[in-house]
């Protein structure tokens, strides 16, 4: 039993640089998929997969199959987006949902056409975006970095952000740093898309920033605690995620997700704020 | 000799396509009786563009629907290729299932009576390696038979005959030059004999990421390991990788090579991890644009022959620092 569980861990080497990549991405990505929970905006990280896209293939047409070159484009790529529709949400009447479909979708077109004007046939992301068990060198370090700012600047803008994400409006009123919460906090959206992409490629990087977000969010009611067990969760889904990878010959990106999947269903069943929740914990309702 | 450059059009913008599209429409129209005008040759990939041109020369307008670089799985037909193929007066398929689209796009434009499929006649090999995942579906049969010079020469005659019967007033023209490309292809067979011949035993393996050389394997006697189910398409499995780097530091196979075609950082990876060095590129689907190092079939083919020797072949030289890395 703990051959199976530690032995792969033990003899092959890419096996450790896939759970360090799991724990970078736990520790990183998750909490921000949580804050994205709390804003409503869960489906933000699906969106921002495509606005990347662009960024990438300018790099891919100045620069060649250069994994740093497409990198960083599709980083600046997904910046300019999220600021654009940052600016909008802020000061238009359209609702931040609207804006950032808007120049996602733009976005997106744009980097379809900028991909067929150079007319190869080539899945420009998925040679960009690896698997997790496919991590060298420079990937693991750019996921580790990209979680490291991610930590340090979380804690830098928590309380705006937390107040960011309960009452935008009251935050403008009494704080100047609101637009610094709200723009940064999309910076760091992208960064952490970048890195999951690196890890998990683009269709399951966005499964690990939300699923144990919302798995932690039908446990626990204060932020800290959520925060914690969003991030044990992410981690949990990963080891079984590489586990089950490892014995049953399945792909691990999906295998990940879909680990992070059930024990979102479990939650859902047995959390105090799942399916069955007030019936099986009587309880207060406190929240508003 | 034949020395013909490769002038195959690739898939060039759109607009450019057209301009060409439409001159020769305006040729067809004006120079109808005059049969000037150069038989158009439509090709599923890059190497059967180039055994085309070969034997076809300036007689051809040759046009590959997947260009020099490019990965023939990831291939979507446009419009603007459907328009091509019924321009063609003769379309080229690999065959064993490489290119199905191929044939669908030209049943689709009428053009279904003009498809010859160029691996006709060949001994397909059906299970690759032994190893049943195949990652991408190929049908049953292996379709990279052209690793095999004795093939390719298969696939030329072949082309001359169907070059002939498209084009009956060239037909002598054709056959000549099909027969000295065939002495230029026979020279090649016997250089990679000869070539590996010095290679011992122990060290005739060949790894790779994508499952393309088992007839360059069978034909010239190396031992082929493929990173089965680490293909282009499918996503890899923790177990697949393990298995890989289990055989290789089984094997002690010396390198593992990188195609042209995909993501290194996974092969990389394997072959650290298998205790094997990294080898050079080698050109499997694709040939390279033609100022690159595989331009045609015969420079693809010798490419790979000295890729392969300089993996396989202990260096006296950088033994020392061979071990240090």
């Amino acid at each position: 039993m703990m051959e199976g569980l530690i032995g792969p861990f033990f003899e092959f080497e890419f096996m450790r640089r896939a759970l360090a990549g799991c724990l970078a991405l736990a520790l990183g990505a998750t909490p921000i998929g949580l804050f994205l929970l709390l804003r409503r905006m869960s489906l933000m990280g699906d969106a921002m997969s495509h606005a990347i896209l662009p960024g990438a293939a300018l790099g891919y047409l100045a620069f060649g199959l250069s994994l740093g070159a497409m990198t960083i484009g599709g980083l600046i790529a997904g910046v300019v987006v999220a600021m654009a529709a940052g600016l909008v949400a802020r000061s238009s009447i359209l609702k931040e949902d609207a804006s950032l479909a808007a120049f996602y979708l733009m976005s997106l077109a744009a980097g379809v056409l900028i991909i067929s004007l150079r007319g190869r046939n080539l899945d420009l992301l998925h040679v960009l975006f690896g698997s997790v068990l496919g991590l060298d060198d420079a990937s693991l370090l750019l996921i580790a970095a990209i979680t490291t700012v991610t930590v340090f600047a979380l804690a830098l803008i928590y309380r705006p952000l937390v107040l960011e994400c309960f009452d935008p409006s009251f935050l403008r009123g009494v704080s100047r740093l609101s637009p610094v919460a709200h723009y940064g906090f999309l910076v760091l959206v992208v960064l952490n898309l970048v890195s999951g992409f690196h890890a998990l490629g683009t269709l399951m990087a966005v499964g690990i920033m939300i699923l144990p977000a919302a798995s932690a969010r039908l446990w626990a009611r204060r932020l800290g605690t959520m925060l914690a067990l969003a991030v044990v969760i992410a981690f949990g889904s990963g080891l079984i995620g590489l586990l089950a990878s490892f014995h049953a010959d399945v792909p691990a990106g999906p295998a990940i997700v879909f680990s992070a999947g059930l024990i979102y269903l479990i939650s859902l069943a047995l959390a105090p704020g799942g399916l069955f929740g007030a019936r099986l914990h009587r309880r207060p309702h406190l929240e508003s | 000799m034949n020395t013909h450059h490769l002038e195959v059009m690739m898939k060039t913008p759109h607009l450019l396509k057209a301009c060409l599209l439409s001159l020769v429409l305006a040729l067809n129209a004006t120079a109808l009786s005059a049969r000037s005008e150069p038989l158009t040759v439509v090709t599923s990939f890059s190497i059967l563009a180039d055994l085309a041109l070969q034997i076809g020369g300036d007689d051809l307008r040759v046009i590959s629907l997947i260009g020099p670089d490019e990965d023939t799985h990831g291939y979507q037909p446009r419009p603007s290729d459907s328009r091509l193929i019924g321009q063609a007066g003769l379309v080229l398929a690999n065959g064993l299932g490489f290119d199905t689209w191929l044939e669908r796009l030209a049943s689709s434009a009428g053009q279904s009576g003009r498809v010859v499929i160029v691996s006709e006649g060949i001994d397909a090999i059906t299970d690759s390696g032994g190893q049943a995942h195949h990652g991408h579906d190929h049908g049953s049969g292996d379709p990279h038979a052209w690793q095999d010079v004795a093939n390719a020469r298969l696939y030329a005659r072949n082309i001359a005959r169907a070059l002939a019967e498209a084009d009956p007033s060239r037909a002598d023209v054709y056959r000549r030059r099909a027969e000295a490309y065939d002495q230029a292809l026979a020279a090649l067979d016997a250089e990679i004999r000869s070539t590996l011949s010095v290679v011992p035993a122990s060290r005739r393996k060949l790894v790779t990421s994508h499952d393309a050389f088992a007839y360059f394997g069978k034909a010239y006697g190396i031992v082929v390991i493929a990173a089965a189910g680490i293909s282009y398409e499918s996503e890899p499995s923790a177990a697949g990788i393990a298995r890989l780097i289990r055989q290789l530091r089984r094997e002690q196979a010396p390198v593992v090579f990188v195609e042209n075609i995909s993501d290194p950082r996974l092969i990389e990876r394997i072959a650290r991890e298998g205790g094997a060095r990294l080898g050079g590129q080698l050109y499997s689907d694709a040939l390279s644009g033609p100022d690159g190092p595989a331009g045609t079939y015969i420079d693809m083919m010798r490419f790979n022959l000295a890729q392969l020797m300089e993996g396989l072949m202990p260096e006296p030289t950088v033994e020392g620092g061979e071990s240090g890395r």
